[in-house]
């Protein structure tokens, strides 16, 4: 990984609160998935959520934008109150972009269209200007010659980048991170976490379900750690990586890192 | 340790594959002489092929077309007697339509092809999509005759449902939308047409000769209840799709409900609905076509199949689709619009138009309730004294025409499915 080339610069955090949750519990049926999450998140903050598969941390991101809805306590995002109010629910979407394990691209449409699609149907911008934001962000993600190809002609690596330039295009304030490198040959994990480097490098809020311990070290200015529904320990990441304190994160840490 | 080591100092280049593998013989060894077992199977296929056609060879190639009854065929030659095709074609085709006013259908088949062309290929302008959505009076006008006036009330009455459609949309959302232009819609179908088509006919009656029903027949009629089955069953298809898999409980339960009770029921139950029992329930008074009755039983059944074809194709669409769609803020319509029907309705494409094709073969079944089409005209011919015991001339070139339209539509879905190929 290219840390040394990181302009930390611009990673300033603000004082402005970007996400808000207290309280929050959710459940699956009967199954207590999400166990009173209290988290701020400034504008700035570049977060990393790791912890054991059914930690409930992917579904702690997608309450964050109303992919799950949550039973009992409070969601703020951006200043909007998550509730079953749909065009506040909308609204929150529009401003907050998400990155998904398996990219899900829109397969009938081409790269450029799939970037399109949002800021002409959502932000009703005119096709021709949504066409020339799509490139500057295909660009920015090194794949603009692939505009016209359809997602099934791309690599996993480079469709997770289309994945990301499509997020960019509705200019979102927050960005959420669903174990984007998961399910990526190990090949083609650097050119997505590069991507994300340089999107933390110019102080994109984000929140990233990742074992990319690495990166989390690279660029996080938080790291979390869940178990069982809940947040067993939080820190900043020379911390959370040298001298962790809870055993769960201890055996968790031996694991991923033991080999 | 160094017996194992081995490093590549040169990369192959690519070699053609070996001869007989490849060209004519390569084909017939791979497909037909390919082990002991298929080398038997081809010979024997090879012998049925033969045989069949020293068999029927003979009856096509001594066949009649130019007589006027079965014995006459029989002094001729003794083959085919396609001569029944000659004499009795025009029923075939249009039924007891007036025989000076042919020019309308055949009209209206031709307008047909303009008005699917630019739903078929999407080189043509989409423009002429409008007048797609006035072809339908346009063919009523031509087959049935009458007033203009009576179709153009009946334009107008969508178009104040598209009108309110536009308006609600604005002020309360789509749902609220569609609520209102079906209720626009279907208010002035049954309060303003009639008294809007009479005031104008008083003004100015231009229109064309009229022609009951009861004309209509052959591969016009099977024709005429098999493209409206299929036009209209196909939206109604989506929106019950849609309405199944609704989280709003009665939505879902009435749909549902439709699907399968429609489902549940042969056609022939529905059919005889139209023809008998609608009449009981009708106001007294009103005089409810007996097509268009029926038109609309064979509409309701198909739409019942094509819904659940539809959330077929629905449900094979990951989850990630729909998860995608809303993070980045579509609504639901736009991302029903914009991602989830392009997909499933691709997805679905094979069960759609085997729907089509199952529809438009079960038109045959409006025989029995007496309406002519070349099923129905079958018993008139063959009771005829000239053409009695005339059977496999005329059944199988309705099959042929049949086969002809459904093979039509098959390929198409294959070119369709072809064409919105996206992956590799």
């Amino acid at each position: 990984m290219s840390e040394a080339a990181i302009d930390t610069s611009k990673m300033k955090v603000s004082d402005e609160v970007a996400i808000q949750i207290t309280n929050m519990n959710k459940w699956y049926g009967d199954f207590h998935v999400l166990r009173d999450i209290n988290l701020t998140v400034n504008a700035g903050e570049r977060i990393v959520v790791c912890g054991p598969s059914g930690s409930g941390k992917s579904t702690l991101i997608r309450c964050v934008n109303r992919l799950e809805e949550h039973q009992k306590g409070q969601i703020i995002v951006d200043g909007i109150e998550l509730t079953s109010d749909l065009k506040n629910i909308d609204k929150v979407r529009s401003e907050v972009g998400m990155v998904f394990q398996h990219f899900n691209l829109f397969p009938h449409l081409t790269i450029l269209e799939n970037c399109t699609l949002a800021p002409i149907w959502v932000r009703k911008t005119p096709k021709k200007e949504a066409e020339e934001i799509a490139m500057h962000f295909l660009e920015k993600v090194k794949i603009p010659e692939q505009a016209l190809k359809y997602p099934g002609q791309l690599s996993g690596g480079q469709q997770q980048r289309v994945a990301i330039a499509r997020s960019l295009c509705m200019k979102p304030r927050i960005m959420l991170f669903d174990e984007p490198t998961s399910a990526l040959d190990p090949e083609m994990i650097k050119e997505v976490l590069d991507t994300m480097i340089q999107l933390a490098a110019e102080g994109m809020t984000m929140i990233c379900v990742t074992h990319e311990m690495g990166f989390a070290q690279a660029v996080a200015n938080r790291v979390i750690f869940m178990d069982a529904g809940q947040i067993v320990e939080q820190n900043e990441p020379k911390e959370f990586f040298n001298n962790p304190q809870n055993d769960r994160t201890k055996l968790f840490l031996s694991q991923i890192l033991g080999h | 340790m160094s017996k194992i080591s081995y490093v590549r100092t040169e990369m192959l280049s690519q070699q053609p594959a070996p001869a007989g593998e490849v060209g004519v013989v390569g084909w017939l060894r791979q497909n037909l002489f390919s082990g002991v077992f298929n080398t038997i199977l081809t010979i024997v296929a090879g012998a049925a092929l033969i045989f069949l056609l020293y068999e029927t060879l003979p009856w096509f190639l001594n066949s009649t077309w130019n007589a006027q009854s079965l014995s006459e065929c029989r002094e001729i030659n003794d083959g085919a007697c396609f001569a029944v095709i000659r004499e009795r074609f025009n029923q075939l085709m249009f039924g007891f339509y007036p025989s000076e006013l042919y020019w309308r259908p055949i009209v209206a088949f031709l307008l047909l092809f303009i008005a699917l062309a630019p739903i078929l290929i999407d080189t043509v302008p989409k423009k002429l999509l409008i007048f797609t959505m006035i072809y339908p009076a346009i063919m009523y006008l031509l087959i049935w005759g009458g007033s203009i006036w009576g179709p153009i009330a009946i334009i107008a009455g969508f178009a104040a449902g598209v009108a309110a459609f536009m308006f609600v949309d604005k002020l309360a959302g789509t749902l609220a939308a569609i609520i209102a232009a079906v209720v626009v819609t279907l208010a002035w179908m049954l309060y303003a047409v009639v008294p809007v088509s009479d005031a104008l006919i008083g003004i100015l009656d231009i229109g064309l000769q009229q022609v009951p029903s009861n004309k209509l027949g052959g591969f016009m009629l099977s024709i005429i209840i098999g493209l409206t089955g299929i036009a209209l069953s196909f939206p109604i298809g989506i929106v019950l799709a849609l309405g199944r898999q609704s989280d709003m409980p009665i939505v879902k339960m009435m749909c549902v409900g439709f699907i399968e009770f429609v489902r549940g029921v042969p056609l022939i139950t529905l059919l005889f609905t139209a023809s008998l029992l609608l009449g009981y329930f009708l106001p007294k008074g009103t005089t409810f076509d007996i097509v268009l009755r029926v038109m609309i039983m064979v509409t309701l059944f198909a739409s019942a199949y094509m819904a659940e074809v539809i959330r077929g194709g629905l449900a094979a669409l990951p989850r990630g689709q729909y998860e995608a769609a809303d993070a980045l803020g579509l609504n639901y319509w736009q991302a029903q619009r914009q991602i989830i029907m392009p997909q499933a309705l691709k997805i679905s494409i094979p069960g759609i138009v085997s729907t089509f094709i199952g529809l438009f073969k079960d038109t045959t079944l409006v025989s029995i309730i007496g309406l002519l089409d070349p099923i129905g005209l079958t018993a008139g011919i063959r009771a005829d004294m000239a053409w009695n015991g005339i059977i496999w001339e005329l059944y199988g070139f309705i099959a042929l025409v049949f086969f002809i339209f459904c093979f039509s539509m098959s390929r198409y879905s294959m070119y369709l499915e072809r064409k919105l190929k996206t992956g590799h």
